[in-house]
């Protein structure tokens, strides 16, 4: 039998991987990606007290998670698509001004 | 039986994870997401989240995935990066920080719920009549007025979404980086 914790810390442990890629790389869509781990991370603790209390509500706000992170992404490539369309590479470091 | 799906999948769930910071090539970082994401599905069925799970691989193996690939295309930036890193102690402390953060967070996860299992019965009684029904009801009933400004919040994103991303024309644009 699996225990409750066994889940969550697999959670912890992938949202501490998207937290290292959020540090370590320079590619603003590795970057995004990280923050999509970190996201589903949290996804799966939610879902995990949802059966230890026997109650959908955890469920229904993974599912606004969910929501919220399809959004997210929508607006976030297309700020990334609008900064990056005209440089040769998605480096983060390129963007050093507010104005480009 | 679960622990036979859960230890292998856990196993490709987190090194699939270290796959997505650590490829050089940002096609290989969103294929090993997607394999990411299906383990996650695949966690949600063992917890009982049916309808989650299923949403899961649609919503983001699937149109969330395609997004990122399509922007990876767009950019061409499909290519070997160059990982080094420029600034001094950036990665060390990155690492550090980073380890520190995680094994925090197990230890306190184990220290608090370790004796406890999951209730005998679980989520049987909420999904008695069926997982996606039980969260339809919720969703419908007591969480009517956040579901409805999700739904606001979905135009918003949309709407937003074509405006940043909306290509000007070539005259347009040269006029703008002159006045800028």
């Amino acid at each position: 039998m699996i225990q409750p914790a066994q889940f969550l810390a697999l959670a912890a442990m992938l949202f501490g991987v998207g937290v290292a890629g959020v540090l370590l790389r320079r590619n603003a869509l590795v970057v995004f990606m990280s923050i999509e781990l970190m996201l589903n991370a949290v996804n799966l603790t939610l879902v995990t007290f949802s059966k230890m209390h026997s109650e959908l509500n955890g469920q229904v706000l993974a599912f606004f998670v969910m929501v919220v992170a399809a959004a997210e992404v929508v607006v976030g490539l297309a700020i990334i698509v609008s900064i990056f369309r005209r440089r040769p590479s998605a480096s983060l470091d390129d963007v050093k001004g507010l104005k480009w | 039986m679960e622990s036979y799906v859960f230890w292998p999948v856990a196993v490709v769930s987190l090194v699939s994870a270290i796959l997505v910071i650590y490829s050089a090539n940002a096609v290989h970082s969103a294929l090993a997401l997607v394999a990411n994401f299906f383990m996650l599905a695949v966690m949600y069925v063992l917890l009982d989240a049916h309808f989650l799970a299923a949403v899961q691989v649609i919503v983001y193996a699937g149109a969330i995935m395609v997004l990122f690939l399509f922007v990876i295309m767009l950019l061409g930036v499909d290519r070997q990066e160059d990982l080094r890193e420029r600034l001094p102690l950036q990665k060390p402390l990155a690492l550090l920080f980073t380890a520190g953060l995680a094994g925090l967070t197990v230890f306190t996860v184990r220290a608090a719920f370790q004796e406890r299992a999951f209730p005998t019965g679980g989520l049987e009684q909420a999904n008695q009549s069926g997982n996606v029904e039980g969260l339809g009801r919720l969703l419908f009933t007591k969480y009517l007025f956040p579901f409805e400004v999700t739904s606001l919040l979905l135009i918003i994103a949309a709407i937003g979404a074509m405006v940043i991303a909306k290509s000007r024309r070539p005259d347009q644009m040269d006029s703008e980086d002159d006045e800028a």
